[in-house]
């Protein structure tokens, strides 16, 4: 008989998740998540000035705003015929570069690592899952990574420190409006940037990328526990020319071995499984329509299940990295045994990469790979020139703006109707990895991840965590919505 | 070796430039950890329609930094982003906290009423879902106080705004419907800055409930007008206004809602100090009721 486990609230994520797992002969042997927070967001975009876009969608998450404030401009920018000049696009990079090196360290340190180190014998670090076998770090070790976190909350705050200089201040930024960026570059801006970067640079050097390898080293079957749909995704991001073709991550699809490239049209919604009204499963978001039903018994998420040609897709890190396949740092030619004058690519983990650590890794080694294009980008800033472009709202329009954000791909579409939002739309990156069900019941990513995940303890579940983790679930970001017609039919009051 | 609490603070002051080679003494940071908080005021956090954003802005407290606030200020008996349990035994922290008595509730985020709470679910207790409207029910009537963290918790906030599909509430408002009479103290912005939530939480610990305006919100804080404040000001007078972003001159014409708007982020300013909202474009008006509804559109004052 299998043992039916439920994990909620699940913590240590953003926002409201449920997890609910069977296990029979010590596996997991079916999984379901679900997202139990529904906001509205997009009824409340609804007949609002499109300008103001930016700043209420940005909003819908406060770990990773600017994922949301760069989808929202470049969907704006897109509506308003317009491009933001070089200045505007590299601020933009900068601020967002900020952002995910702030998202990544905080994940890593003060979501996940917790998973593997135990935390003092205090509130908030206990209670704490603790079954046999569950912590294998020795004393100093785990006193070492306790000390991390500590130094990793500093760390993560000077990130913050270094997105307000151009972004005003954070979580939400001002800095980033339709048309490109508000502040003109000074040189006294540039140093403090400058340096604040380098000290970034050093702790994902010496500290950051170390202890994941570390604690892999620990932990190492989970480089081969959490694999998931190996159907990959990512939209790219960090525009590198002004018309947005080359980017730091490319865009591109992974299924079934076979790279392609991106096709958005091929995106559709599908709600069997989650509590909006049937019959408006399978459309494209730019034509997304989404009832609320909270009462719909074959539903458990309010999270819709996003498919690309009908398939579930994991997105984020190990989407991006699989794709663009970089070189790594010397650790990980150390953590592979490889001498250090060979380059190790992404893809050279195989497997392995499809797995908690392949995700971990992911983000760590992406972390350092934008920071030194930071770097660059800084440097490639005019000073004392304009960083935006004025844009004039018009009548009726249609945009999109999609970009990879820490998580992974998202999307925003929004339509104008009399200079007023008429529809807008989010299809963001836990959507994809944390989705429900389909129409044809397969599961989403992160519900495919966990099959098969050893749990030695079912009072005290610890391993279903960590593969949840490792996606880095963002919840609020998830649960979005809806058009016009939704907002009539909201239910009770 | 035992480390005293003194001893333990000191060493956790220098953890940002002390990483590196393992010492003798690691091993004693858990166990010095344990004692730091003996003693401290319990705190339970819970999160309901929000976007994590007034937390991750608390993690962003200098002085004291937060590693100060979790070890030497506060017992953090249930925060959902920051506690190590999960499910069940999450759960059962926050409920022996709340039987004990005597704890601060800290709401971030709405309560979304309509559909019985289910718009917000936040955790699971013996196979039955528990709302966020059902636990800051439970929950605050068992408060010493109430902090409010947030525009959302204390005013609706974008949640909350037209037509607040779920029926998101305030804590005070909610607590009107509820008929709670335990005191709320609101502290609001989108998000709120980081020394507007220590220093009050401070402020309640060291010298009792701090002076509130009408809107609830210590006047510390928010008791000045922005505009009336403001460096650029001057300009104001001047009728000199910036035409765009990064242009000289005062931003009412650009949007600005410093007129509307009571905070002292003209002279705190944010991150550090690096920045805040005016300089680098507007203001939003975010720390006042009917954000962002009641200065809509932002990009434009008539």
């Amino acid at each position: 008989m299998p043992t039916k486990i439920v994990v909620d609230p699940v913590t240590r994520i953003e926002g409201h998740l449920k997890i609910e797992v069977e296990i029979t002969d010590g596996k997991v042997t079916d999984a379901r998540a679900g997202g139990t927070l529904w906001r509205g967001w997009e009824v409340i975009l609804q007949g609002r000035d499109p300008r103001d876009a930016s700043q209420i969608a940005q909003r819908i998450c406060g770990v990773c705003p600017i994922a949301h404030s760069v989808a929202s401009s470049k969907c704006l920018d897109d509506a308003f015929g317009v491009k933001p000049p070089p200045n505007g696009r590299l601020i933009r990079n900068l601020i967002f570069g900020s952002n995910f090196i702030q998202s990544h360290l905080l994940h890593f340190f003060h979501l996940a690592a917790l998973d593997y180190a135990k935390g003092p014998e205090v509130p908030p670090f206990i209670p704490r899952y603790q079954a046999q076998g569950h912590y294998r770090l020795d004393e100093t070790t785990n006193g070492e990574v306790v000390r991390r976190y500590l130094a990793a909350l500093k760390t993560r705050n000077q990130a913050h420190q270094m997105l307000a200089i151009f972004g005003g201040h954070m979580p939400h930024v001002s800095g980033i409006v339709a048309g490109g960026a508000t502040e003109i570059p000074t040189a006294d801006k540039v140093i403090q940037f400058g340096w604040r970067l380098q000290e970034l640079q050093q702790f994902i050097d010496e500290v950051y990328l170390p202890s994941v390898y570390l604690l892999a080293s620990a932990y190492p079957d989970y480089m081969r526990i959490g694999v998931g749909c190996k159907n990959l995704l990512s939209y790219g991001v960090f525009d590198l020319d002004e018309a947005g073709e080359r980017k730091l991550f490319p865009a591109g699809v992974f299924t079934e071995g076979n790279f392609h490239s991106l096709d958005t049209s091929r995106i559709s919604e599908e709600v069997k499984h989650s509590w909006y009204r049937d019959g408006t499963s399978g459309l494209h978001p730019s034509r997304g329509i989404t009832h609320p039903d909270p009462d719909k018994v074959s539903a458990y998420s309010w999270l819709k299940a996003p498919r690309y040609q009908g398939k579930p897709f994991e997105v984020g890190p190990l989407a991006r990295a699989w794709i663009a396949n970089p070189v790594l740092s010397k650790h990980a030619n150390a953590f592979l045994g490889v001498s250090p004058e060979r380059q190790v690519r992404f893809r050279d983990l195989g497997e392995a990469a499809f797995s908690v650590w392949g995700r971990h890794v992911a983000r760590a080694e992406e972390c350092a790979i934008i920071a030194r294009a930071m770097g660059e980008w800084l440097r490639e800033l005019r000073i004392g020139e304009r960083s935006c472009v004025a844009v004039k709202v018009p009548s009726e329009a249609n945009g999109m703006g999609i970009t990879d954000a820490p998580r992974g791909a998202l999307g925003h579409w929004m339509s104008l109707q009399g200079g007023k939002i008429a529809r807008y739309q989010a299809v963001v990156p836990t959507t994809w990895n944390a989705s429900p069900r389909d129409d044809k019941d397969v599961p989403g990513p992160m519900e495919q991840a966990l099959l098969g995940t050893p749990v030695s303890d079912p009072e005290q579940p610890l391993e279903v965590v960590r593969v949840v983790r490792s996606f880095d679930p963002c919840l609020a970001c998830a649960v979005h919505l809806l058009d016009g017609k939704g907002a009539r039919l909201v239910l009770d009051s | 070796m035992q480390l005293s609490r003194r001893q333990f603070l000191k060493l956790c002051a220098g953890t940002a430039v002390a990483l590196g080679a393992s010492d003798s003494l690691l091993a004693q940071v858990v166990l010095a950890l344990e004692r730091a908080t003996e003693g401290n005021p319990a705190v339970i956090w819970i999160q309901g329609s929000s976007c994590t954003g007034c937390s991750v802005s608390l993690l962003n407290a200098l002085h004291p930094d937060i590693e100060k606030v979790l070890l030497k200020i506060i017992s953090l008996r249930f925060h959902p982003t920051l506690m190590a349990g999960s499910g069940d035994l999450a759960v059962r922290a926050m409920e022996e906290t709340a039987r004990q008595g005597n704890f601060y509730l800290v709401v971030e985020g709405s309560i979304a009423t309509h559909a019985d709470g289910l718009y917000t679910v936040i955790g699971e207790r013996a196979g039955k879902a528990i709302s966020m409207a059902e636990w800051t029910r439970e929950l605050g009537r068992r408060a010493s106080g109430v902090l409010a963290f947030g525009t959302c918790a204390a005013y609706g906030g974008i949640p909350a705004a037209t037509p607040n599909p779920t029926g998101a509430y305030g804590v005070r408002d909610f607590f009107a419907r509820e008929k709670i009479k335990v005191p709320v103290i609101n502290v609001p912005g989108c998000p709120p800055h980081p020394d507007w939530m220590v220093g009050t939480l401070a402020h309640l610990l060291l010298y009792g409930r701090p002076q509130l305006d009408e809107e609830g919100r210590p006047t510390l804080f928010y008791g000045r007008n922005l505009h009336e404040n403001c460096p650029f000001r001057g300009y104001y007078e001047e009728k000199r206004f910036a035409k765009s972003f990064g242009e000289d001159g005062c931003r009412y014409q650009l949007g600005c809602k410093g007129p509307f708007s009571n905070a002292d982020c003209w002279s705190r300013r944010w991150n550090g100090g690096v920045n805040w909202c005016v300089q680098n474009a507007i203001c939003l008006a975010c720390v006042e009721p009917g954000f962002p509804d009641a200065h809509s559109p932002l990009y434009v004052n008539e």
